[in-house]
C-alpha cells in the first residue's frame, strides 16, 4: 500500500512515498534510532540500489527517505550550493516520489540534505541535516582492514589518528587536513563528518539533528542535538578552523566560508559565499561586495 | 654481559613465566609442553630448524596466537603475575604497545610504511596518550640517533630506507615506550653479515642499557651467542634442550643440538 492510499489519495502513484518502500525505511530508522542512541557509532544498515550512481548521495538519499513525511520541507545542497546538479536532481526526486514542499531557504526547511557543507545559519531545534557520506570510517586510509578498524572503534584504540595528524605537521609544517577532519564524539568514538571543510567543524555541536547515510559502504551514524564534538590535534598545534582570506565578492561576508572562482586567463579570481542561500539573502538585505555590481541582479 | 653476572645478583621473581604452553593446527603439532622462566634483564633465545616450532611459540608468547593448553604469567607490577591468555583483549593490547615489544623478521610487517619515520616511532607514543607534537618529535629524533639513523631521515618514509635501517627503525619504534619484555623473530634474518653484526652490537647495547628483558627466536647460532644468555633448543615442537648458550653450544648433549651445532660453517 502506497502513502497516497493510505492518505486516501487516487491510487496509481508510481512510487511508495519518498521511493522507498516502507519497510526498507523501517530499517533505516532502525538503524538510525541506533545511531542516535550511540552518537559516531556506525551502524550497518543495508544500503538499497537506488536510481543514482554510489558517489550522488546514494546514502543520504535513502536517510533522508526513511525521515521525510508529508509535511516536511526538504532543501539539498551541494557544496553549500542549491543550484548544482547534485542538489537539483535529489530536489526533484523527492518532489516527484514524495510530493514534498522544497525550498531553498535554510531557515525554512525541516530536513536539510547537503553534501560536503554545513549551512552558514545557524540550524534550529526541529530541523533535521543529512549529510552524504562517501567513506564513513575515519581510519580507513590508516587501517586497510575493516575488522581491525571495527577493533579499534571498540576498544579506543585512536592513537593512529594522531599519527595521521603528526604526518601532516611533519610534511606541511601544519596540520593540512583541510576537510573530512576528524573528530571525537562525546569522548568515545572518532568520526569522519563527511567532507565538509574543517571551517565546519565547531558548528557540528549544534540544535538539529545531524544523520549521516553512506550508501556504498552501508553505514549509518549520527549526532543528536547539542552532542559534545572535538576536533582532534596536538597541545602545541591545536585545531584551526581555516577559511580563505577576504570577503565574499558578491554579499560582502567576511566570515562564511568561501569559494574561489577564477573568472579569467589571466590570473583573476573572486572569492564568493559557497553558501548560495545564505549569500542571496545577504544582497537581498542591501549587502554588497566589491563585485556585485558585475552580477547584473544576479 | 654474560649470565653469570647477572645471576650473582639476590634471586628474583621470573618477568614471564611459561608452563605447559602446546598449540597444535589440527593434528600437527606447533609446540608441545614448552615451559620456562624468564628473569629481569634476561635474554633467552630460541633455536632450531624451519618447521621446529618456534615462532608459534612466540606468537603464543605474544598474544597473536591463541596456545590450546598452558598458561603465559607475566609480572604486571602492581598486580603480580597474571595469565596473560586470561587477560581481557583491552587489557593485552595496552600491554602489548606498553610492556611488550615485537620487532618481526620483516620490518614490513612490523612498520607503517606509508607514515614517515618519525610518526613510525610517534605511534606507540601516541597510543598511550602523548598529545604534544614537540614531545613526540623529540623523542622520535632521540630514539633514530639511538639506532643510528641520522636526524634528516625522520621524515622520509621507511619505503626510502634500506633493509637494516628499517629494521632498526622497528627496533626504535617498539623501544620507544620502554617496553620491559621485546620478542624478536628473526631479527638479523634477511640482512647482510656486516649490517648483522651492526644491528647485533646495537641489540646488545640497547638489552643492557635498558635493562630488557628479550624473547628472541633465530635459526642463527651466532645471533644467540652473542645476545642470548640462556638457550632453549627445540626440535619437532618440543624443547629438547636448554641450558646456558656457552654452555648448549660448546657442549651439547643432545643429538639434534650436536647436528645443528656442527651444522654451522667455519670461516
Amino acid at each position: 500500500m502506497t502513502q497516497a492510499e493510505i492518505r486516501g489519495e487516487a491510487p496509481g502513484a508510481d512510487y511508495t512515498f519518498a521511493y522507498l518502500d516502507e519497510q526498507t525505511k523501517r530499517m533505516i530508522r532502525r538503524a538510525l534510532l541506533k545511531a542516535l542512541a550511540v552518537p559516531g557509532y556506525q551502524v550497518p544498515f543495508a544500503s538499497r540500489e537506488m536510481p543514482m550512481p554510489y558517489g550522488w548521495g546514494t546514502g543520504g538519499v535513502q536517510v533522508s527517505a526513511a525521515v521525510l513525511t508529508p509535511e516536511d520541507t526538504l532543501k539539498v545542497i551541494d557544496q553549500g550550493a542549491d543550484d548544482t546538479t547534485n542538489a537539483v536532481s535529489i530536489r526533484k526526486f523527492f518532489q516527484k516520489t514524495a510530493g514534498i514542499a522544497v525550498t531553498e531557504h535554510t531557515g525554512e526547511a525541516t530536513v536539510i540534505q547537503t553534501r560536503h557543507r554545513i549551512p552558514e545559519a545557524p540550524l534550529t531545534e526541529g530541523q533535521i541535516l543529512v549529510y552524504q557520506v562517501p567513506i564513513p570510517e575515519p581510519l580507513r586510509f590508516l587501517e586497510p582492514r575493516e575488522t581491525e578498524t571495527r577493533r579499534m572503534h571498540a576498544l579506543e584504540e585512536y592513537g593512529l589518528m594522531h599519527v595521521k595528524l603528526y604526518e601532516d605537521i611533519a610534511r606541511h609544517g601544519e596540520i593540512a587536513t583541510a576537510y573530512a577532519y576528524p573528530v571525537k564524539i562525546e569522548g568515545r568514538y572518532v568520526m569522519d563528518p563527511s567532507p565538509i571543510p574543517k571551517f565546519d567543524n565547531p558548528k557540528l555541536r549544534m540544535a538539529a539533528i545531524q544523520l549521516f547515510g553512506a550508501g556504498r559502504e552501508q553505514r549509518i551514524y549520527a549526532l543528536p542535538p547539542y552532542t559534545e564534538v572535538v576536533s582532534l590535534d596536538f597541545e602545541d598545534h591545536p585545531f584551526v578552523p581555516g577559511k580563505a582570506e577576504g570577503a565574499c565578492a558578491l554579499c560582502g561576508s567576511e566570515t562564511s566560508y568561501l569559494d574561489e572562482v577564477i573568472v579569467d586567463d589571466r590570473g583573476g579570481r573572486m572569492f564568493v559565499c559557497s553558501d548560495t542561500d545564505y549569500c542571496a539573502g545577504r544582497r537581498a538585505a542591501g549587502y554588497r561586495g566589491e563585485m556585485a555590481a558585475e552580477e547584473g541582479g544576479a | 654481559m654474560r649470565a653469570g653476572a647477572f645471576r650473582a645478583e639476590a634471586p628474583v621473581a621470573p618477568i614471564l613465566s611459561v608452563r605447559g604452553l602446546t598449540k597444535r593446527y589440527g593434528g600437527r603439532v606447533g609446540c608441545e609442553d614448552v615451559g620456562f622462566d624468564l628473569y629481569p634483564g634476561e635474554v633467552m633465545g630460541i633455536v632450531g630448524e624451519s618447521g621446529s616450532g618456534k615462532s608459534t611459540l612466540l606468537n603464543c608468547l605474544a598474544g597473536h596466537l591463541r596456545p590450546d593448553a598452558g598458561e603465559v604469567l607475566f609480572d604486571l607490577g602492581k598486580d603480580g603475575m597474571r595469565d596473560t591468555l586470561a587477560l581481557s583483549e583491552p587489557e593485552r593490547r595496552r600491554l602489548a604497545r606498553t610492556d611488550w615489544a615485537f620487532v618481526h623478521q620483516n620490518p614490513r610487517d612490523g612498520l607503517r610504511m606509508t607514515v614517515s619515520a618519525g610518526g613510525n616511532v610517534g605511534e606507540r607514543l601516541m597510543a598511550v596518550g602523548a598529545r604534544n607534537y614537540g614531545a613526540i618529535r623529540a623523542s622520535a629524533l632521540d630514539w633514530l640517533g639511538r639506532v643510528e639513523i641520522a636526524a634528516d631521515r625522520i621524515d622520509d618514509r621507511p619505503a626510502a630506507f634500506s633493509g637494516g635501517m628499517q629494521q632498526r627503525l622497528q627496533i626504535a619504534r617498539n623501544l620507544v615506550t620502554g617496553p620491559r619484555l621485546v620478542f624478536m623473530d628473526e631479527p638479523t634474518g634477511g640482512l647482510d653479515v656486516s649490517v648483522q653484526a651492526r644491528l647485533l652490537d646495537l641489540l646488545r647495547g640497547l638489552v643492557r642499557d635498558m635493562g630488557l628483558s628479550a624473547v628472541i627466536v633465530t635459526h642463527d647460532l651466532a645471533v644467540v651467542r652473542l645476545l642470548a644468555h640462556r638457550l632453549m633448543v627445540m626440535k619437532g615442537g618440543r624443547v629438547v634442550e636448554t641450558g646456558l648458550t656457552d654452555q648448549v653450544l660448546d657442549d651439547p648433549q643432545h643429538g639434534y643440538t650436536q647436528l645443528l651445532v656442527s651444522s654451522v660453517l667455519q670461516v
